[in-house]
């Protein structure tokens, strides 16, 4: 903006181009970028900021049952909220903490597993080979499937009595001595884990193969001259070419698992086990099941104050010493 | 130059709207409801049948009905079951709900506390006849008590249990059990033939406290004290809950599958002729759709601790069903009004309480001959004298999750093979009750 009015002001910046007697056309021409934008801008307001100053209000009141139909008249609860979030010795608080420790070793192990899974089928697609674009599109599928009917495809093969995963683990290959619980209990975690990588290696396996194709093949042709082998090439070539992708892939995903509601709400329900109690749930739960959306709201401010946090540092110490035409 | 120009106002002009019908919407939140639009009404009525397209099928003919009455067009959406407490405190938040709404009735107390449903005072009770039609257990779960109900009761349901006569014969039962003892004595002799014993849905949170209510009022306790605050772990709730798990962890009376159980797979599970018994509320409906015939099965009221079903200690059921409510902030008040007069009316009780095998709470409908069978005559007679409504607290709802989610991760211990002891059950109720909101 403040561009705008410098250039605009009379005298302050001569303007070599400016033939005399075109001031109006001028400012439309540098009005009408800023024009363009404004849509954006109103739409951005309305719909991630004006809604997350709300949640912040909401989150210094005591937003019960008993205001929530004109929560403008609900008492400040002044801090309240956020003490009774953070209190780790307190019932709240504490259950708040062992979602939060659930979700980061969740979420390290899914990211981990879908990056490592995405790259290592994107490589092995590299080379032409028959049947390669029938596999690429067969390994795709998950990402394409709804969610809720492939979660609930899942939710059938966990089955204790029926399921699928316990006959082949118990009755085919006798690896448990009996049927396990998957969707109930301490294995629930495992579950979770399971489907969130069936669901999120494909956008990687996407994502590092569109990178692939930006390496010159002149690079692995010379280093196989070189004498390089297929590890070596994949160490020296591909890796340090994927960086840049990587970067965004891995933040992107870490985002999505960190935030992830939909797979444990179908898994699960609205009850999801203590092992497999994800935070995004777990807040979800103190505000409308239990129906304190204050405490509810200070949860979310302070996890989006975390992933903040989080990117912050990521973005800062991968952009580090990087040249800025790449950024 | 001049498209562009014409692009930029009409993106401009876009934004505009948007922004002031953004602005604009939830006018009447802050409206105590009128009669601006006396020609229309939106239903949201609750899933009842064994599918939405079903419900469609018995309420449609119905509304057609009222609209030739009265000439307002009743709009219908029939709201699943997972969906419909989210769907009502959203509408309540943003003012833009149905007019007229089905609620569960164990959430009588917790929506009465949001102030969105229109009171029923004496003067709004003598438009739809009076408050004497009701049967009292019904009237007993539309709000908290002393004041104005939330709602009026559409259909009452009690718990009872349901048993295989075929199962029962082969193992040489000749009476339902009566007491928790003989159930389980009966359970060995059903188990000795390979059958399993009784169903249940673990990990359901509301079918666990709907048991565990009735359990502890067995055991002379109650979740909330006399002034409503909550009381989860005396030696009554304790034991209570503990017993009901112990038909899993104990007894072995509920197959520890059934841990994992959200889905009614107990009742296919019945149905199928896989379990002897199972504790439910007006399944006959259920139990056809999936292909049992009604001589498969008796009903039988759900066992008490010793002797017979009645008040106090042999309470033996939670008074079950759904109430019709109206959004005080309604266009068509009168409309809805009337709406509410016609659903609760004899005739129509007759009707939808027939289709979804569940007992009118009208008094005067429940004498019809279509409600004296013998299964419609124990749930009737249930609701009459030994069932109690859950606590009319305004947590409710959320004593209902806490506690349910407390019993379904004491079922995924049992199942476990982990050991279910008083300690671990007065653990596990201390963490529900202390995520109550501070009253």
């Amino acid at each position: 903006m403040t561009t705008t009015i410098e250039r605009g002001r009379p005298g302050v910046r001569p303007v070599k181009a400016a033939p005399p007697g075109r001031r109006p056309g001028r400012i439309r021409r540098i009005g009408l970028p800023y024009l363009l934008l404004l849509p954006a801008l109103v739409l951005e307001l309305l719909v991630h900021l004006v809604p997350m100053v709300i949640g912040i209000v909401m989150s210094f009141k005591e937003l019960t049952q008993f205001y929530i139909r004109d929560w403008g008249t609900a008492p400040w609860a002044g801090l309240d909220n956020y003490k009774l979030s953070v209190d780790f010795n307190a019932p709240v608080g504490e259950a708040l903490l062992d979602s939060f420790l659930v979700t980061v070793a969740f979420t390290l192990l899914s990211v981990g597993l879908c990056w490592l899974i995405g790259t290592a089928a994107a490589i092995f697609m590299q080379d032409t080979f028959r049947g390669r674009g029938l596999l690429r599109a067969l390994f795709l599928v998950p990402y394409a499937l709804p969610v809720y009917a492939a979660v609930i495809t899942w939710v059938f093969m966990f089955q204790h009595d029926n399921g699928l995963v316990n006959h082949v683990l118990h009755d085919q290959l006798g690896i448990t001595d009996k049927p396990s619980f998957w969707l109930i209990g301490d294995n629930s975690f495992w579950a979770l884990l399971t489907v969130s990588v069936w669901k999120g290696w494909p956008f990687a396996f996407l994502i590092v193969m569109a990178g692939l194709q930006n390496i010159p093949r002149e690079l692995y042709e010379a280093a196989a001259l070189d004498g390089a082998g297929i590890w070596q090439q994949i160490r020296r070539i591909t890796l340090p070419s994927l960086s840049p992708v990587n970067q965004v892939l891995v933040l992107v995903l870490f985002l999505w698992t960190f935030n992830d509601f939909n797979t444990p709400y179908v898994l699960f329900g609205k009850a999801a086990p203590e092992a497999a109690d994800l935070i995004s749930v777990h807040i979800y739960q103190a505000s409308f099941v239990t129906w304190n959306f204050g405490a509810g709201s200070a949860m979310s401010v302070l996890l989006l104050l975390f992933l903040l946090a989080v990117t912050g540092v990521y973005l800062a110490l991968t952009s580090r010493g990087r040249r800025p035409a790449d950024a | 130059m001049r498209t562009i120009r014409a692009a930029a106002a009409g993106a401009v002009v876009m934004s505009l709207a948007l922004a002031a019908t953004a602005c604009g919407g939830g006018s009447s939140t802050d409206g105590e409801g009128s009669n601006d639009s006396p020609k229309t009404l939106t239903y949201w009525a609750s899933n009842q049948g064994a599918s939405i397209e079903i419900d469609k099928k018995v309420l449609q003919p119905e509304l057609d009905k009222f609209e030739k009455q009265t000439g307002i067009k009743v709009k219908l959406e029939v709201v699943p079951w997972s969906d419909l407490l989210n769907r009502i405190l959203t509408a309540t938040t943003s003012g833009q709900g149905p007019d007229v709404l089905n609620i569960g009735n164990t959430w009588s107390a917790s929506l009465q506390a949001t102030g969105a449903l229109l009171p029923w005072d004496d003067a709004n009770f003598a438009k739809i006849g009076g408050k004497d039609r009701f049967v009292a257990s019904a009237l007993g779960s539309t709000g908290a008590e002393g004041k104005d109900p939330a709602a009026v009761p559409l259909y009452s349901m009690a718990y009872a249990l349901y048993y295989n006569k075929e199962i029962f014969a082969d193992a040489g039962i000749t009476k339902p059990p009566a007491t928790w003892d003989e159930l389980v004595a009966d359970g060995k002799k059903i188990q000795a033939k390979g059958k399993q014993v009784l169903g249940a849905e673990g990990a359901n949170v509301s079918e666990n406290v709907h048991h565990v209510f009735t359990f502890a009022k067995q055991h002379g306790a109650d979740f909330f004290t006399a002034d409503g605050k909550p009381d989860f772990t005396s030696d009554g709730a304790v034991a209570a809950v503990k017993q009901y798990v112990d038909l899993m962890a104990k007894d072995k009376a509920i197959p520890v599958g059934n841990a994992e159980y959200a889905q009614n797979q107990s009742v296919s599970d019945f149905a199928k002729g896989k379990t002897a018994m199972l504790l439910w509320q007006s399944a006959s409906a259920n139990l056809k759709s999936q292909g049992m015939s009604e001589d498969a099965y008796g009903i039988a009221p759900v066992p008490v601790q010793s002797g017979a079903p009645g008040t106090g200690k042999q309470v033996n059921s939670m008074v079950a069903g759904i109430n019709i409510s109206v959004f005080k902030n309604s266009d068509n008040l009168d409309g809805a009004t009337k709406f509410v007069k016609f659903m609760t009316s004899d005739e129509e009780q007759k009707i939808l309480n027939t289709a979804y095998s569940s007992i009118p709470p009208v008094a005067a409908a429940q004498t019809d001959a279509a409600f004296n069978s013998p299964a419609t005559a124990v749930l009737k007679d249930t609701l009459a004298k030994s069932a109690a409504a859950l606590p009319q607290v305004a947590d409710e709802s959320q004593f209902e999750t806490a506690v349910g989610t407390a019993v379904k991760e004491l079922f995924a211990d049992a199942a476990a093979g982990r050991a279910v002891t008083t300690a671990s059950v007065k653990a596990r109720l201390e963490k529900a009750q202390q995520q109550m909101p501070a009253a």
